[in-house]
């Protein structure tokens, strides 16, 4: 009897050269482009938000049509915080992240329930509700008009947000960075792999002594907290929080991009957003109105060409690469 | 009583365009949250028909029906055949792309505001009972509703092509086995479900309203329809219509400051008592 080699799967989790090339990008489009700061933090906001949905979509398998709910639900969450006293960033967003976890655990147990379609439906429902939620309490969250007058401190009690957006691109970097060494650390304890065995076969994981329940409320918490985390950080950095953080567009959007990059990698979620918030930023510069025809029109092409996003072509370019000696 | 003749009236409408839907979802196991748009496919061609070209109303409506059929026809010969057995998630992610390109095309060929109607003579006014008013149209709708509901019913239990649909449905390797041709038969059936869903969008515009963002507003209801009536049942599908439609009107009367919040929660309350719907099948597969 062989000894298994197990070495590939202890390597898989250590950093590989690309991914210091990789996060040594965000640092240099600093100098490149000083000029769209405030893009750029978007785009690492939304990377963070793309991330939450990878967790439980790419790893756990779980369908959701309405993750939107949450990053809504901590961006409200920093900006009541900031508007009634408490202007501090960084427990801005831990309080950000507890209250959106705290909600994903909750809601977890009704989204869990039943296949693919009942998830997608109570996603989208519950999602729906607190949308509408939001809209009708206007002495609370502005509704329609928005939440104003969010007070921000400065970042560590030292940095002040700034006009140019500097400020808020180090701080949505910093949180994005270490928000995302932690998802990777994640993904690749036994609890990450445990995840991905749920996703391939269900019914097999319990067999081996996975609580797949247990398991996946977990996930489904984290994601949600992650996602409270994002849209804290998009609070804090435009200091307003506007309706449709919760709208069904921005749950649509962001499958868009979680499909775009590949889910069920870490990586295809940031260049998924990459790649889509450069494009929507060129082309609603080219014609606003339309720019949604070509979302839609990409959506279809990657379901029906691209099931794998860009970073499936990636891997699979660097496979063929690797074979020829 | 008022408030339920309007809230049947309501559901009605909901039932033709969400009927559709159901047979799509239900009999051919596509998660097509794009129905939405077939409908404002429908709607607009009936504006059109109308407003150009001055046809009168009961002949638009069919149109704008067979105009759907026809562009389903199209969309499933060039699209959604190719993802029958894809994942669901690849079959919303697909459809909400759709969605969002009818939504464009919608705006770039008729603008952003609603599309206004004018119904014939004959189908407006009121009918005043003591205690009731009864709009004409509406009874119309009622009517047309339960016509459509009786013939699909009819058509899908005891005709010889429902019986090859639900054959098909059902296990397609071995409906081809009987020499069933499966292809043709699905490219029927989603053709049925646009024609509903043009027809019910096309007869919608009077109560709902028509503009480009029609597809995203309404799909919620439609998919509630579909959760609440089981999938593929046209008599759960009806009764699940008529529940909402009065529910629905009955709220925005009476607690006009909830909203939509209170269907929304009703069809996730319903989808966590009864996964499978009211009036569901049990799990086939």
């Amino acid at each position: 009897m062989g000894q298994l080699d197990l070495s590939p799967l202890r390597r898989a989790s250590s950093w590989q050269v690309a991914e210091f090339v990789f996060w040594l990008l965000p640092i240099v489009a600093y100098f490149l482009f000083p000029k769209s700061l405030a893009l750029l933090s978007q785009i690492a906001i939304m990377a963070l938000f793309a991330l939450s949905l990878d967790l439980i979509l790419g790893y756990a398998g779980i369908v959701s049509l309405g993750h939107a709910a949450f990053f809504g639900l901590g961006a409200y969450a920093a900006g009541l915080l900031a508007k009634y006293g408490c202007g501090e960033p960084l427990p801005g967003l831990l309080a950000a992240a507890l209250f959106a976890g705290a909600a994903g655990f909750v809601s977890s147990f009704l989204v869990l329930r039943g296949t693919d379609l009942t998830r997608l439906m109570v996603t989208l429902g519950v999602s729906m509700m607190l949308y509408e939620a939001a809209n009708k309490l206007t002495d609370f969250t502005g509704g329609i008009d928005g939440l104003q007058g969010v007070a921000m401190k400065p970042v560590l009690g030292h940095f002040n947000f700034d006009l140019y957006s500097k400020t808020a691109y180090w701080y949505s970097l910093a949180v994005l960075f270490v928000m995302f060494w932690l998802a990777r650390r994640l993904v690749h304890s036994p609890f990450g792999l445990s995840l991905r065995g749920i996703k391939q076969n269900v019914k097999r994981m319990p067999a081996i002594g996975a609580p797949v329940h247990g398991r996946l409320v977990l996930i489904y918490t984290i994601g949600a907290a992650y996602a409270g985390v994002a849209g804290a950080l998009l609070t804090q950095t435009t200091q307003f929080v506007s309706l449709d953080v919760m709208s069904f567009s921005r749950s649509a959007e962001l499958l868009l991009i979680l499909v775009l990059g590949g889910a069920g990698t870490l990586y295809g979620a940031l260049i998924g957003t990459v790649v889509f918030m450069v494009a929507h930023y060129f082309l609603s510069d080219f014609n606003p109105q339309y720019w949604q025809f070509w979302l839609g029109a990409a959506l279809v092409l990657i379901v029906l060409f691209a099931r794998d996003g860009i970073m499936g072509m990636i891997l699979r370019l660097s496979a063929s690469v690797a074979k020829k000696p | 009583m008022t408030v339920i003749f309007d809230g049947l009236a309501a559901g009605m409408l909901l039932f033709l365009i969400s009927v559709g839907l159901s047979v799509t979802m239900g009999l051919m196991n596509f998660v097509n949250l794009a129905h939405g748009a077939f409908a404002m496919l429908g709607g607009y061609t009936c504006a059109v028909l109308l407003s150009r070209f001055a046809v009168p109303f009961l002949l638009a409506a069919p149109l704008a029906a067979a105009t759907t059929a026809i562009a389903g026809v199209i969309l499933e010969r060039v699209l959604y055949r190719r993802l029958y057995a894809a994942s669901h998630l690849d079959q919303i992610l697909f459809s909400i792309g759709l969605i969002f390109m009818a939504i464009s095309m919608a705006h770039y060929f008729f603008g952003a505001g609603q599309q206004p109607i004018v119904l014939p003579d004959f189908l407006r006014g009121q009918i005043n009972l003591p205690g009731l008013d009864i709009g004409v149209y509406r009874l119309f709708l009622i009517a047309v509703g339960l016509c459509l509901a009786f013939g699909l019913q009819w058509m899908v239990s005891r005709t010889s092509f429902g019986a090859k649909l639900r054959a098909a449905v059902d296990n397609p390797r071995v409906a081809r086995g009987l020499g069933i041709n499966v292809d043709r038969i699905f490219t029927l059936t989603f053709a049925l479900g646009s024609a509903l869903a043009g027809l019910g969008g096309a007869l919608g515009i009077e109560m709902l309203g028509l503009d480009p963002g029609f597809p995203i507003k309404y799909i919620v209801y439609f998919l509630i329809v579909v959760a609440v009536g089981g999938s593929g049942n046209i008599k759960g599908s009806l009764i699940a219509s008529l529940l909402l439609g009065v529910l629905d009107v009955a709220g925005k009367y009476y607690l006009p400051q909830a909203g939509a919040f209170v269907i929304y929660a009703v069809m996730v309350v319903m989808l966590i008592v009864k996964p499978q719907g009211l009036f569901g099948r049990t799990a086939a597969k």
